[in-house]
């Protein structure tokens, strides 16, 4: 007898508008989309009354530490804090120890993707190690269905490489996905370069070692063609600098980050380091732009930058410590909240969180992908897979680091009261997340 | 009126002009201990210091120690070479540690900006003093430079500094000159001297201005022969020898030539002009030598100054606002 799950009552957020109809998850796909169903005998049923019923969200930005950093983190818990934040498919980035730079390594973190409550695509890293002197190869691991590639952490600093990367991806369909700091302008840099850090003696990361790599990659991409993605932008300039070369045609996405649409330079005044990251926490004006430009429609992706550090990375001191914050459980509150936290935004909530993140890691129905993994970021409607999300807005968690599912627990949310809930997570047809819980 | 006592003192940005007038008051009354032929009191009988420097000062660490024994507390001195910290032990863990063998206060000096305030978080009950963090503050030192000059102040009016609160040094006119960037005195000393009610002014090569001068509570001066022409303090910072390896100026040469305090620009300032310097002094850098032995150069006197300055530091930061004296 075919599995069959029924979502009763919730409202079906469509790639451009909404409806109040119950679904029907038969073996992994949606059956029926209707106002009112009668579900064949022993259909599950769960309870989606006052949420929103969604495609699970698509994280292109999630630092799952294994291989190598699994005290932080494994791609088993990663994957259940995504589940429970509402993802079906988190992009795994490459700075693992060893870096995700080989098929061998790639191939490793699929298998223990397979494994693991929701789907994981992996993003290998452009260059060897990721030391930016010679091309890591990007067609052999093409070949295991990676189609984003990125030295996330750092950029590729020499511009010459950067161009030849380009060229190649272009011609294996791949896109590069580029961390928009340029290290002899930030330097040693540990928070947002300005009167804050220059009170603070701190050394400054300014917003300029992020915009000149900015610019300078629109310009390679501009002139080969290869499709670009710009990883957690985060400051006004930037956005304008993207968002100008796209007018002219540019083929380039960017994502920011909720941090970065929530949390400003001051929270590092008291030397915190749970508010140490790469690029850092900005002045409250690139923050409100931040927030414009979304509410505005014009970003691409929010994506969660989640990145695990164990409790000696970061009780150091702060010019020492890890950069980096955890972000999958809190992200869709979050973005709900900047967005305006009414469900007017539903489709767009959707769009940000789910479906281009899922166009830009080439996971969508559309995509030729590779590896048995199901779509995601797709419409609510008969045949598609069923990877959702029931998302209640009217729920509150307060965030308790003792209670994430992550092995770390280097949030900056902590005690911070988040609007919306995830109720329900079903990832290829199953319950991952009910009632709020982790069912794996 | 508010108090310095109880209080960690990680930053000169904590204190109001009151509590900063305590401090050199109580540091005027310990100055008497020095004369005594036993140099030592009981306030600070039982009382266990703990001095965790992180990064190598000989002279700020004596310093500080020297003070608690005079006070008569208990010293614990952490010498990093020879610690677990070499080890790989976090920051969190030594701290928690000697927290643990049940101190009192703890003297932290560390090469990053922030550590202290980060211990003053950690500790459960111990009172931190910050000996000096990274590019940061150095808060004692900015004491002990405003203690110096307003005894230097007070003799030449004739007039007695203990009771004088800020007031001589008010409406001075200081010029901070040299590396501000990465120096945590001068960020010390300029909250130090606005909250006096002097006003300062900093001179500096454009590479080592402190990033967004504008919002500092400074004038910007780039000349500093016309700078030096109404400076009633002239406080020279110490320059790094590797700085002037060429990415922040082209030489030592250069910047001595032009940021340098030499015979010449000495020869610029009044006879009642006082010249200090946190040391230690790199003659013929940042100082010529023959203005590091002129008589208007108090750094022997600053000197001098730290441990009473120190001693007040501790004592006020163990004490209880009640039994504070000032308070």
């Amino acid at each position: 007898m075919p599995e069959s799950l029924l979502i009763r009552g919730g409202t079906v957020v469509h790639t451009a508008s909404t409806e109040r109809a119950d679904v029907l998850v038969v073996d992994g796909r949606i059956a029926e989309v209707a106002a009112s169903i009668d579900p064949p005998a022993g259909t599950r049923e769960v309870d989606a009354s006052g949420c929103l019923v969604g495609p699970g969200l698509v994280d292109l930005h999630t630092h799952l530490r294994e291989p190598g950093g699994e005290e932080a983190e494994t791609v088993e818990t990663g994957c259940r804090a995504g589940a429970l934040g509402g993802y079906t498919a988190l992009l795994a980035m490459p700075n693992t120890m060893p870096a995700t730079d080989s098929a061998a390594v790639v191939a490793q973190v699929l298998d223990l993707g397979r494994a693991a409550a929701i789907d994981v695509a992996v993003a290998g890293a452009i260059t060897v190690g990721r030391q930016g002197t010679e091309l890591a190869p990007l067609a052999e691991m093409a070949a295991l269905g990676v189609r984003v590639f990125t030295d996330d952490g750092t950029g590729v600093q020499d511009a010459g490489l950067m161009l030849r990367a380009m060229q190649y991806a272009r011609g294996i369909g791949a896109t590069l996905a580029e961390h928009c700091e340029d290290e002899s302008l930030a330097g040693d840099g540990c928070m947002n370069q300005g009167a804050l850090s220059s009170k603070l003696g701190l050394p400054g990361r300014s917003g300029l070692s992020e915009e000149v790599m900015v610019a300078r990659d629109l310009a390679l991409a501009a002139s080969t063609g290869c499709s670009l993605h710009l990883l957690h932008l985060s400051t006004e300039r930037s956005l304008e600098l993207v968002l100008e070369a796209r007018r002219r045609g540019v083929s380039v996405t960017f994502e920011v980050t909720p941090h970065h649409l929530w949390l400003s330079e001051e929270l590092c005044a008291t030397y915190d380091t749970a508010f140490k990251v790469h690029p850092p926490l900005r002045s409250s004006s690139d923050v409100a732009a931040l927030v414009a430009a979304l509410c505005e429609g014009s970003v691409d992706a929010v994506a969660t930058d989640h990145a695990p550090h164990p409790p000696q990375a970061k009780d150091r001191p702060f010019d020492e410590a890890s950069p980096g914050m955890l972000g999958l459980e809190q992200a869709m509150g979050l973005t709900y909240e900047a967005l305006g936290a009414d469900v007017s935004v539903a489709v767009e909530l959707f769009r940000v969180l789910s479906r281009t993140p899922a166009e830009i890691a080439h996971l969508t129905a559309e995509h030729d992908r590779v590896g048995g993994q199901s779509a995601h970021g797709g419409d609510i409607a008969q045949g598609e897979d069923a990877n959702l999300v029931i998302f209640d807005p009217d729920g509150r968690i307060v965030v308790d680091r003792a209670k994430l599912a992550s092995r770390a627990s280097n949030t900056p949310y902590q005690g911070r009261i988040i609007i919306g809930t995830i109720r329900h997570t079903i990832c290829a047809g199953d319950l991952v997340v009910e009632g709020g819980e982790a069912t794996t | 009126m508010s108090s310095a006592a109880g209080q960690h003192l990680l930053s000169i940005g904590d204190l109001d002009a009151d509590s900063l007038a305590q401090l050199l008051e109580t540091a005027e009354a310990f100055c008497e201990v020095e004369q005594r032929s036993v140099k030592k009191v009981p306030a600070l009988k039982g009382k266990v210091v703990a001095s965790l420097f992180f990064e190598e000062s000989t002279r700020t660490r004596l310093s500080f120690e020297t003070a608690a024994k005079r006070l008569s507390a208990d010293v614990l001195s952490l010498a990093v070479a020879s610690s677990s910290v070499k080890k790989g032990e976090s920051l969190r863990d030594t701290v928690e540690t000697i927290e643990a063998m049940g101190i009192d206060a703890v003297v932290i000096r560390h090469r990053s900006a922030g550590a202290p305030h980060q211990v003053a978080r950690w500790v459960d009950r111990a009172r931190v003093i910050n000996a000096g963090d990274g590019s940061h503050e150095h808060p004692t030192q900015a004491l002990i430079d405003l203690f110096t000059v307003r005894q230097v102040l007070a003799e030449r009016a004739g007039v007695p500094s203990q009771g004088s609160g800020l007031d001589l040094l008010k409406g001075r006119r200081v010029v901070i000159v040299g590396d501000v960037r990465h120096s945590r005195v001068a960020r010390s000393e300029i909250l130090a001297y606005n909250l006096a009610g002097a006003s300062v002014a900093i001179c500096s090569p454009g590479t080592l201005l402190p990033d967004e001068v504008a919002e500092w509570p400074v004038e910007v001066l780039s000349d500093l022969d016309s700078a030096l022409g109404d400076a009633q303090i002239v406080s020279v910072l110490r320059m790094q020898e590797e700085r002037g390896s060429g990415s922040y100026v082209p030489s030592l040469h250069e910047f001595t030539a032009t940021y340098g305090l030499t015979d010449r620009r000495a020869a610029l300032l009044g006879p009642e002009t006082i010249i200090t310097h946190p040391g230690p002094m790199v003659r013929g850098v940042e100082i010529s030598s023959s203005v590091a032995d002129d008589p208007r150069c108090v750094v022997r006197r600053q000197v001098t100054s730290g441990v009473p300055v120190r001693m007040a530091a501790l004592y006020l930061a163990l004490s209880t606002p009640e039994e504070s004296p000032g308070a």
